[in-house]
């Protein structure tokens, strides 16, 4: 498989989660030798941009549109590698888990979503900020 | 973000005319409910046929939309489900709260 590397930065704003999840999609149906189903692939890897930067902007860097969010998708040796950076104070990665229990949450599926969807996540504090590692096999 | 709003019969049709329903749009969707309750228009159906991509933001905009209706007694139903937007309410089991239905005509009969 061949090594294809995606290195973003684009500002604290929800306006542009529709461009990343769409490089996202592109980048997933390059994917020729992918054997599974690569327009599933496509849209798991929107959801899992769109959910980590919608945290990033809104938890991490709270709302600041002077803040920036950093994204990095890799494709290496058969692994798809996510990295979503923020300058904020972090935020809360233990997924709560919104199938269990009668209550009906309206918030908390978005951690839950990428868990459930990539094989390994991670958050992680840098010297300014943090960053949630993803990674999923694509064996 | 793109509504139409329109009564039908019993309940209020709302069409979303949006690709993708989102962090960056799905608070619209939930002022748009929420201007509904307080005509007390309480039973509405959400039509999704030109979603192609829904996030946890928009299912949390259509719960807190069912929730709301649930506590006035009235009830939202959704229709018009692409393959993988319904995959989205199976991933997080919403498939069991909802009443989902393929098409507007048969979704409005049942209310």
């Amino acid at each position: 498989m061949k090594r294809i590397e995606v290195d973003i930065r684009v500002p604290n704003q929800t306006r542009y989660l529709s461009l990343i999840g769409k490089i996202g999609e592109d980048v997933a149906r390059t994917l020729r030798s992918y054997r599974g189903d690569r327009e599933e692939l496509a849209y798991h890897i929107n959801l899992v941009l769109t959910e980590a930067m919608t945290n990033a902007i809104h938890h991490a860097n709270e709302g600041d549109p002077e803040k920036e969010v950093h994204i990095t998708i890799a494709i290496i040796n058969d692994c798809l590698s996510i990295k979503v950076y923020d300058e904020g104070q972090g935020f809360d990665v233990s997924a709560l888990d919104p199938v269990k229990g009668s209550e009906i949450p309206e918030h908390g599926r978005g951690v839950y979503i990428i868990r459930s969807l990539m094989d390994r996540v991670c958050y992680r504090r840098l010297e300014e900020g943090h960053v949630l590692e993803m990674e999923k096999n694509l064996t | 973000m793109n509504l139409r709003v329109e009564e039908r019969g019993e309940a209020m049709l709302i069409e979303v005319g949006e690709e993708r329903l989102d962090a960056h749009n799905s608070s619209d969707l939930k002022s748009q409910m929420l201007n509904l309750f307080e005509e007390n228009r309480t039973n509405l159906l959400v039509d999704l046929k030109e979603v192609r991509f829904v996030d946890s933001s928009g299912l949390g905009a259509l719960v807190s939309g069912f929730k709301n209706a649930s506590a006035r007694n009235g009830n939202l139903k959704l229709c018009g489900l692409q393959p993988q937007v319904k995959s989205m309410f199976e991933l997080t089991r919403l498939h069991r709260v909802f009443e989902i239905f393929p098409g507007v005509d048969e979704a409005l009969a049942s209310f």
